[in-house]
């Protein structure tokens, strides 16, 4: 394999483009599962937010309504959980399993007219100098505005349920709705939030890969996706920063795997291929060993239906 | 009481269900493996399907089925609903079509690219993709200007290897400098992943980026790359308007038109079917001019000897990567080789997944 150190930057961009999805599906789900709602809908509303945002852009020419477009239509999406869930108090499981199935079905429906069509050009910030500038040069420039977000939002998540006053008031509801009840809190109007805060991430997750990483609409391209960012929510034990660690892990790995491949290192395919799934869990499982920690982030009521007392 | 309803219940359901399916009309079922939008493979058997119904001929399609145990449920659902002639379009169907076309005499079945007729009522089909890969790599070879081909493979079944092979020797024969560099992503489809492995590919070095997997993924990415690239199973030249410089197409349509109406008329009979250019099972889309008039003419012409058998994709001498002989100076393989290959010749570098 080519060692030099602008490779190894032109490696590093492409590990963190393809850890964007992950990170922003993940971060919205936290956001949900610290509440105490257990969505499994994610890669149903990813898709979702991935066929709208391509449709919107090829309608209406415009990258910025695709974004936002991408993003309610998550929202509206997860709404539909929400209403099941926190007004009818159906089970969360089920529910979301049943949002996934939908999510994908709808996305090939609304897709069918867009299959085929080639995506635009979506703005890159200073491409210019990821050329330019040895090996930092593709690690911090030439990535869409979506990118850096994605990487500024762990920070901002943590930020958020830790130091503010709404952040505990989440946290609060996800440990234990009745007491949050008890106190005034409006339960049901904090958990409708999250869930619907989580629905627009999920979106625009979808719509990074339709607009930005694969600019296309091919149906079930979020190609499980989805599962990988409840899967990291869990492994990370709830935590933001964690959850930033496992997806830059998985992302490294996969495209790892495939660049000693294509330099044929003589090491088993099918073990290289497994090797994110095994690597992610590895490392999550060592950095959340200490069990306080695990027990102060994981949300107790977790996927439990709250009924309030009247 | 409720027991008596019931079963006069069940009855009356199963003569509904006999007199329903004596009067059935011919019908014909798909089972795809992709969805119908991939723009590649299922695309392509698609199109055929639609073929069928211009004619007339009721059909029925099931997309994106996994290989495994769900494909038996379906192809056995297709069977007792009454369908006559079911195409099952992908490798991982074999064992599920046969094990269905032993409980339904009746019913005929066609798989696509597999081996096994278990059953007189089960034929196979495939088309000589690797006629197509030889052009493929005539032009990667005349094309490349770091001598490094970028292959992105699915799974490691013959039809897969052959294809690597074919592309190899050819590329070999107009540039003896050219390595061949493949990654496995063990999926048909997954654009993300495919567009992954061909980046993957790009960072090192391959200029021509060549593609055994169905999404248009890999050929966008080569577009933006700037680098050449090939279509695979359809025309995806829209999607890559400056990259590409051909795409090998499949054209099942005549077939699958000519079998449902042996069916439909009674003559049909089970039979091995392996098309390749001559038939026009496989045909290349229109040349890119960007290889300048005097390859496009030799690639042309290429074309025109592998449908009349004037060339062969495997004439020897091959070697395999020991150097062993596997088909001797002046000989070509016979179709059990290539039905049946899984060694990588000469030049292609890495071990088959095993």
């Amino acid at each position: 394999m080519n060692f030099d150190l602008n490779f190894i930057g032109i490696l590093i961009g492409a590990i963190m483009a393809s850890s964007v999805p992950l990170i922003l599906a993940a971060s919205g789900e936290l956001i949900a599962e610290r509440s105490g709602v257990l969505n499994l809908g994610v890669e149903g509303m990813m898709i979702i937010g991935a066929i709208s945002g391509f449709a919107l852009m090829i309608v209406t020419d415009n990258l910025f309504f695709a974004v936002i477009g991408s993003m309610l239509s998550g929202l509206i999406i997860s709404l539909i959980f929400g209403l099941l869930t926190q007004s009818l108090l159906t089970n969360h499981v089920a529910t979301g399993l049943a949002l996934t199935i939908f999510g994908i079905g709808m996305s090939a429906m609304i897709g069918k007219n867009f299959v085929g069509i080639p995506g635009k050009e979506f703005p890159l910030l200073l491409d210019n100098l990821k050329e330019s500038i040895p090996f930092l040069g593709p690690i911090f420039f030439g990535h869409s505005i979506i990118l850096y977000f994605a990487f500024g939002l762990p920070f901002l998540t943590n930020y958020f349920l830790k130091k503010t006053k709404t952040g505990l008031i989440i946290r609060a509801v996800g440990d234990s709705p009745t007491s949050a009840s008890n106190q005034g809190i409006n339960v049901t109007l904090v958990r409708y939030s999250c869930i619907l805060y989580g629905g627009a991430m999920c979106g625009l997750a979808g719509a990074y890969l339709s607009l930005i990483y694969t600019p296309q609409w091919i149906e079930n391209m979020t190609g499980g996706r989805g599962w990988i960012a409840l899967a990291l929510v869990v492994f990370a034990t709830w935590s933001p920063i964690k959850v930033l660690i496992g997806a830059l892990i998985f992302g490294g790995i996969t495209i790892l795997q495939l660049h000693m491949q294509a330099a044929g290192l003589r090491i088993p395919v099918q073990l290289l291929s497994a090797l994110p799934y095994i690597m992610t869990i590895i490392v999550l499982v060592v950095i959340s060993r200490d069990s306080r920690k695990i027990k102060l982030n994981t949300p107790t009521s977790l996927g439990q239906i709250f009924y309030k007392e009247k | 009481m409720y027991k008596l309803f019931l079963r006069s219940l069940i009855s009356v359901l199963f003569l509904l269900g006999f007199s329903l399916n004596a009067n059935a009309e011919f019908k014909v079922g798909f089972v795809y493996v992709g969805p119908t939008g991939d723009h590649g493979w299922t695309y392509q058997h698609h199109e055929g399907r639609n073929a069928v119904e211009a004619l007339g001929i009721k059909t029925t399609y099931v997309e994106s089925v996994p290989e495994g145990a769900d494909a038996e449920r379906v192809i056995r659902q297709l069977a007792q609903s009454g369908h006559d002639l079911i195409f099952t379009t992908s490798f991982g169907y074999m064992d599920p079509t046969n094990k269905v076309a032993k409980d339904f005499p009746n019913v005929k079945f066609e798989h696509a690219t597999g081996y096994k007729r278990e059953h007189s009522n089960v034929s196979t089909y495939s088309a000589r993709f690797y006629e197509g890969r030889t052009l493929l790599g005539h032009m990667a070879g005349k094309m490349t200007k770091t001598n490094t081909i970028g292959y992105i493979a699915s799974f490691p079944i013959p039809e897969v290897i052959r294809g690597i092979n074919a592309m190899t020797l050819a590329a070999q024969k107009v540039n003896p400098d050219i390595k061949t560099k493949i990654v496995w992503v063990f999926t048909w489809y997954d654009p993300g992943k495919e567009s992954e492995a061909a980046q993957a590919l790009i960072d090192q070095g391959a200029d021509i980026i060549m593609q055994h997997t169905d999404s248009t993924a890999p050929v966008q990415v080569a577009e933006k790359a700037g680098v050449w690239s090939f279509g695979q199973a359809s025309d995806m030249q829209r999607f890559a308007p400056k990259s590409i410089l051909t795409s090998i197409i499949d054209d099942w349509a005549p077939y699958y038109v000519e079998r449902s109406i042996a069916a439909r008329d009674g003559t049909w009979k089970q039979q091995d079917t392996w098309h390749g250019l001559k038939e026009g099972m496989v045909a290349m889309a229109p040349y890119n001019s960007a290889m300048g008039s005097d390859l496009v003419k030799e690639v042309e012409q290429l074309q025109k000897d592998l449908a009349s058998g004037k060339a062969h994709s495997f004439t020897g001498p091959i070697y395999d990567q020991k150097g062993n002989i596997l088909v001797a100076e002046g000989a070509v393989a016979d179709d059990g080789m290539l039905a049946g290959m899984n060694v990588y010749v000469k030049g292609v570098e890495g071990d088959i997944p095993q």
